[in-house]
């Protein structure tokens, strides 16, 4: 069943969706959306490295992003430069060292474009597996650290007043966000995976009245960006991950017609 | 039991710096089973910042804090909810405690909000939602409250209703207060101990002790002394049906 590229990348997407639903929530309700683009950004050295040694793709991006992560939240205690410039100055750094690096490489042929947009051609039975077992994993960390992690979104010094210890919550969903990212950047591409977080939860805002519903609605859209955008890659033979993207943007244009409605009904 | 065995949390010399100010320093004070302890003090006094000492959410204090019990409710002064949070008063009340359907139920009614329980965070007035979050804490039965100004924006008549609420607690649940409120009235009907702070303690104790502290009339004011005597002179007599006053 998995010989045909396309029900690979099919059943790729499909594991990628039911993660970035859910974390993809937390990005928007805490604000993480550059932060999600630094690491996303800092990807490329992951993928260099894996060239260089070696290694597997994913492992090496989830390793480099969460170093990154590590060296941001270290940044912030040590300046007092606001967040988002620190962000910029290393999702920007990142991006051209890895750029830089890839220069040097010459004895290597890089499908620069697949690397950027994702490219549904390269998922191999391999990644599917990291998909599908990296994925259940992340969602299985997920629920055991929600409590925590959704009160202290809500408000940090309740968590911590009710002994909830808020501070491990952030730095354990700081890894998920990384493995999130290692394991979807061959499918969506460096410079659209916080698209695949983002445009599905906030189309899940405008059409929910509870968290729960908004995290389900965001996997349902995640779902289907993944094939309408699937299927139009293989149409329009355009890349995966703006296909995919495009696709859950006119699910969001379609869910602020619901919003609409409901602001009609209150007036 | 011994009084050892009742406290909750116990404040010695404790105080918190902020870069390289004092919010406060030097508070010692002790919250035990069943006791409301209050604080007062002008604005930036170190009101909020000893309760969030005591709550443990400030890590590198000075002095120390003892605390014995986990089971601890918060009213935070200020707390603000995104848009982008859908959230529904029935599910804040499920925040940091899984409690069940009827506790939830029986908290809300208290507050007197139950027919909000579907309703948006984001849609409640001011009033509203401080009775929500005091419905919250008090729906985990804790052993510990904190509650920073409980009743801002609250009418009135709700007030009065929510201190007696508040006091109906530390009896029926013997839980220990740590109270912060302005209303220098309602200091006083309810309160075991009285600290009353001006970046240090200025002085603490019963609540006619402190009426009577000249540090405490200097920070408040004659008046705010009168306030107390006042309050203490009106409870020598009670009034009976017939409008009748009779002595005590």
């Amino acid at each position: 069943m998995f010989d045909d590229f396309f029900v690979r990348a099919l059943f790729a997407g499909i594991g990628i969706a039911f993660v970035t639903g859910p974390l993809g929530c937390f990005v928007v309700w805490r604000r993480l959306s550059y932060f999600g683009d630094t690491l996303a950004h800092s990807a490329l050295l992951g993928v260099t490295m894996a060239y260089t040694l070696d290694l597997n793709i994913a492992i090496s991006v989830f390793l480099i992003s969460s170093v990154i992560a590590l060296i941001l939240i270290q940044l912030q205690k040590k300046t007092n430069l606001p967040g988002d410039a620190l962000l910029g100055l290393l999702a920007h750094s990142s991006l051209a060292v890895g750029l830089v690096v890839i220069g040097f490489l010459t004895f290597i042929r890089f499908d620069i474009m697949g690397l950027l947009f994702g490219d549904i051609l390269a998922v191999t039975t391999d990644d599917l597996l990291i998909i599908w077992t990296g994925g259940a994993l992340i969602l299985l960390v997920l629920k055991l650290i929600w409590k925590p992690l959704f009160a202290s979104t809500v408000n940090y010094e309740l968590a911590e007043a009710e002994g909830l210890n808020p501070d491990r919550a952030k730095a354990i969903f700081t890894i998920l966000m990384a493995a999130v990212i290692a394991i979807s950047i061959k499918m969506v591409g460096l410079l659209l995976i916080t698209g695949m977080l983002i445009i599905p939860a906030a189309m899940a805002r405008n059409i929910s009245d509870s968290p729960q519903k908004m995290v389900i609605f965001s996997i349902i859209g995640g779902l289907l960006s993944v094939v309408l955008g699937l299927y139009s890659s293989l149409e329009f033979n355009t890349s995966s991950g703006p296909s995919i993207i495009a696709a859950s943007l006119v699910l969001f244009i379609l869910s602020l017609f619901k919003i609409k409605q409901s602001i009609k009904l209150k007036n | 039991m011994s009084t050892e065995n009742n406290i909750l949390v116990k404040l010695h010399n404790a105080g918190f710096k902020q870069n390289n100010k004092w919010l406060v320093e030097g508070v010692s004070l002790t919250v035990e089973k069943g006791k409301i302890v209050t604080l007062i003090g002008p604005n930036g006094s170190g009101k909020s910042t000893t309760a969030k000492i005591a709550l443990g959410i400030y890590k590198n204090i000075e002095g120390n804090v003892e605390k014995y019990t986990y089971k601890v409710g918060y009213v935070p002064q200020k707390i603000s909810i995104d848009w982008t949070l859908p959230l529904r008063v029935c599910d804040f009340m499920l925040l940091t405690e899984s409690i069940s359907e009827k506790d939830i139920d029986e908290a809300l009614s208290l507050t007197g909000v139950i027919h909000l329980k579907n309703k948006n965070l984001g849609n409640l007035s001011g009033g509203e939602f401080q009775r929500v979050l005091i419905a919250r804490a008090i729906s985990k039965k804790p052993e510990l409250l904190v509650l920073d100004e409980p009743v801002q924006g609250v009418d009135y008549t709700g007030e009065i209703a929510l201190y007696e609420l508040i006091k109906n607690i530390s009896d029926t649940l013997s839980c220990g207060i740590l109270l912060i409120s302005h209303d220098l009235h309602t200091v006083m009907t309810a309160t075991d101990h009285v600290v009353c702070l001006n970046g240090h303690v200025c002085c603490s104790g019963s609540p006619m002790d402190v009426a009577k502290n000249n540090e405490y009339k200097a920070l408040f004011g004659e008046k705010a002394s009168q306030i107390l005597t006042v309050y203490e002179h009106k409870h020598d007599h009670v009034h009976s049906e017939e409008g009748e006053i009779k002595k005590n």
